[in-house]
């Protein structure tokens, strides 16, 4: 009996002591972390858009933490304890099979994409795997007073009717706009504001890209700009909405193919678009209710310039091309 | 010790060792099941990355589907497949009868029952939250708690009453597995300390310990016992597994957070989760070296038994899968790795690699010398080699598609890049997932045929060693 009390007994005793440690105590120390400065609890409508995303397992291929390395620049500043203070059950994940989404509703602002997207994916990214989600939405003959329907490109609308969200697909999108990072005051880093010792990597990788970004800026001469570096911002930050060809989709997103602002020789109101972004726009005698998000603060100038001169230079496009310095200065003006 | 403890087995009644014969039969047949079930899942949950659309609606929506492919597997297959080998082999190692069938029944039912509710729970969108590997909502985790801890008691009860002074290896680990896996769950469910990162932290604990402090060391106790039952000779040496025992219970437990690396988790816990998944080397190295040293100069034997063959790919992939596992928390590598579909390969080259083939090995050496009944050569030859093919396939196919996906993203390439890169790779999964799957379709029929069928009767030779053993 001896024996076997000191061989269960005592590695169970252990490694109870060891899942305390790493497990249990952790846990009591790490939930009592604070908000960070602008860390809101959600609405009603927005945890009830959560629980819908944790329901159908979301976070199986969409991560919500930003790591300090220069991959995950595109999604945002480096993700810090204060941010996880409302996050139960927490969303972090394990696989990144679709882009993360801890500032998706700063990077993709338009709730109009958000419905396409979610009715179908392949309607605004051709090449995406995401399943459809079209069991949230209602295929109706008229929309109810107040609702707007789905505005679908044609070959993804059903035959007939029009579709309209279900309260589960409002609630979804609600959750996903209210993401959005708070900026973090200058001196409190994700690093320094809890994970003491933080990654020394930080520092260096953030300051290096925007670096070398202008390095080659410089060295492009006007017209002859980076056209590879052009065409990949473009895929990243534009396609989605205004699609590969440039065309958008009929209704929700407006064309840049033969647009008057992409087309005019003064770039100023080109510039001002992507720096600040845009909504209730009217292009062509057609009001767009989808919001553009601005770039001002993902984008270098020379990063910018490239992709201004990648649209005007595009799809039968010939807008005067642009420099890094025109944008510094627009720039400039909006502060 | 072991000749005299198998000795004393004579003695049983037969009543007791119909009642041994029939819990293992039962354990491994409703095993087999989930088995079909979890993987079934699985294949239309891999086909979905190349026709997104196949398989529509809320039901069979890939998010739904995938914690029901892996819970099913871990809590509905090989749970209750290592506890039914574990029964067996705690009783036989320890010369007696199991401390109570009742028991052991009771576990089945409450682990069948986990498992159906939990599944149904998460198809109807009820999950606890996406926290790997405790998806069910906190009931059903409740049951299969319950179910884990009848499972130790009994356990512990037939260890008790063993005819010898000693406790052999296999039962420290299956003891062990039991009562550290009650202690997971029970950390997993309790609330009180998982608010925000507070429960990152307990999510980077619960989904490592879950593998290696439940399925490994019951998977371990497994190979201690089946390995030399099958070659006729024991273990290399007897003191490296007691050293691989206590390693592994030290380092173990501590690395937990290496699932969160470069996330707001302290960095100290980050960093210490690094320095001892490098010192999991030492019992991981220690224990597979010991298995290959007690196959040492068989090699004859090996290629001509398939249980065997189970085990010595389940040992294989002991070492290269948690070397790998070494190797990946480096943050250099983790850099490239983490978040990529690399992981996921990594997942199967431990759990299908290491846990299920184990458990293969051992269903086909030791249900024969229980029911008396053979699964066909052919049967077993069809198993093994559509799994271990599908499982390479599936594999390398995510591991080079991982490391490609992690350096696109590295690169700065637009994110949908690793979209449409990983296309081939998937395909890969696919074709790899096919194989695996068609081999489980063989396994169960051999299970039939071992449980129920009129299958040959254990062969001679095997019937001969099996009472060198006991003489």
């Amino acid at each position: 009996m001896n024996k076997l009390l000191l061989i269960a007994g005592g590695s169970t005793l252990v490694y109870a002591c060891l899942a305390w440690t790493m497990g249990v105590w952790p846990g009591i120390e790490l939930s009592k972390i604070p908000a960070g400065p602008g860390v809101e609890p959600l609405t009603a409508l927005q945890s009830e858009g959560r629980e819908v995303y944790v329901a159908n397992g979301c976070s199986y291929c969409h991560t919500q933490q930003v790591r300090p390395l220069d991959a995950d620049k595109v999604f945002g500043r480096p993700s810090a304890p204060g941010d996880f203070k409302y996050q139960t059950p927490e969303l972090l994940g394990s696989e990144r099979t679709g882009p993360d989404l801890t500032n998706i509703g700063a990077r993709q602002p338009s709730s109009v994409w958000q419905y396409i997207h979610l009715y179908n994916p392949r309607a605004v990214v051709p090449e995406s795997i995401m399943p459809s989600f079209n069991w949230m939405f209602a295929v109706v003959a008229e929309a109810p007073a107040g609702v707007t329907p789905v505005p679908l490109p044609n070959n993804y609308a059903p035959a007939g009717g029009v579709v309209v969200p279900t309260h589960q697909a409002e609630a979804l999108i609600a959750y996903l706009a209210a993401l959005k990072q708070p900026a973090l005051p200058a001196s409190a880093a994700p690093s320094a504001s809890g994970a003491s010792g933080a990654p020394s990597a930080t520092g260096a990788s953030s300051g290096e890209a925007p670096t070398t970004a202008k390095a080659s800026a410089a060295a492009a001469p006007v017209g002859n700009y980076d056209a590879t570096k052009g065409a990949a911002l473009y895929t990243a930050n534009c396609s989605a909405c205004h699609q590969a060809s440039g065309e958008g989709l009929p209704g929700a997103f407006p064309s840049l193919k033969g647009d008057a602002v992409v087309n005019k020789d003064d770039a100023t109101k080109h510039i001002d678009v992507v720096l600040n972004g845009l909504h209730d726009a009217r292009v062509s005698g057609v009001v767009y209710s989808s919001v553009m998000p601005p770039f001002s603060g993902t984008l270098s100038d020379a990063e910018i310039a490239d992709l201004i001169d990648y649209e005007r230079s595009s799809w039968g496009n010939h807008g005067a091309p642009i420099t890094a310095a025109e944008v510094g200065v627009e720039r400039a003006k909006a502060k | 010790m072991q000749a005299e403890a198998t000795a004393r087995h004579s003695d049983l009644s037969e009543k007791d060792n119909r009642a041994l014969i029939s819990v293992f039969s039962a354990y491994t047949v409703t095993a087999t099941l989930w088995l079909l079930f979890a993987t079934g899942v699985g294949l239309l949950i891999a086909f979905k990355f190349g026709a997104p659309e196949f398989g529509g609606g809320a039901w069979l929506t890939f998010g739904r589907l995938r914690p029901i492919h892996t819970n099913a597997t871990f809590y509905g297959f090989a749970s209750i497949a290592l506890v039914g080998l574990g029964y067996y082999v705690a009783a036989r190692s320890c010369g007696t009868k199991l401390y109570s069938a009742a028991l052991a029944w009771t576990g089945l039912v409450l682990f069948n029952v986990a498992a159906l509710a939990g599944t149904v729970a998460l198809d109807l969108g009820y999950i606890d939250g996406d926290l790997e590997y405790r998806e069910w909502p906190w009931w059903t985790r409740l049951i299969f708690l319950a179910a884990v801890l009848v499972s130790a008691w009994n356990l512990i009860g037939t260890v008790a009453r063993r005819s010898s002074a000693d406790i052999y290896l296999s039962n420290w680990y299956i003891m062990g597995g039991t009562l550290w896996g009650a202690i997971i769950a029970i950390v997993g469910v309790m609330p009180w300390y998982q608010y925000g990162l507070g429960q990152v932290a307990v999510s980077g604990f619960y989904m490592h310990n879950a593998v290696g402090m439940w399925f490994t060391p019951l998977a371990l106790g497994v190979i201690y016992y089946s390995l030399p039952k099958l070659l006729n000779r024991p273990i290399y040496s007897y003191a490296l597994g007691v050293f691989a025992f206590w390693t592994n219970l030290l380092f173990y437990p501590i690395i937990g957070a290496h699932h969160f690396e470069f996330s707001p988790l302290p960095w100290w816990l980050q960093t210490i989760a690094i320095v001892f998944s490098v010192a999991m080397l030492v019992p991981v190295w220690g224990g597979s070296s010991n298995f290959l040293l007690t196959m040492r100069g068989r090699i004859r034997d090996l290629i001509h038994s398939y249980p065997l063959m189970f085990i010595f790919v389940g040992v294989m992939s002991y070492l290269i899968g948690s070397t790998q596992g070494t190797l990946e928390a480096f943050r250099s590598l983790q850099q490239v790795w983490h978040l990529t579909d690399f992981t996921v390969g990594h997942s199967h080259l431990t759990m299908y690699g290491i846990i299920s083939f184990v458990i293969w090995g051992g269903i086909y050496g030791l249900l024969p010398l229980a029911t008396g009944k053979k699964a066909s050569q052919l049967g077993m030859a069809l198993h093994f080699w559509m799994a271990l093919v599908g499982c390479f396939i599936y594999v390398t196919s995510l591991s080079i598609g991982g490391t490609i996906q992690g350096l696109d993203w590295m690169h700065g390439l637009p994110f949908i890049q690793s979209v449409i890169d990983m296309q081939s790779y998937y395909v890969g999964r696919g074709v790899g997932g096919l194989l695996m799957f068609s081999s489980h379709l063989v396994f169960a029929w051999n299970v039939w045929r071992m449980c129920y069928g009129t299958g040959a009767v254990a062969s001679p030779l095997q019937a001969l060693r099996a009472e060198e053993s006991v003489a």
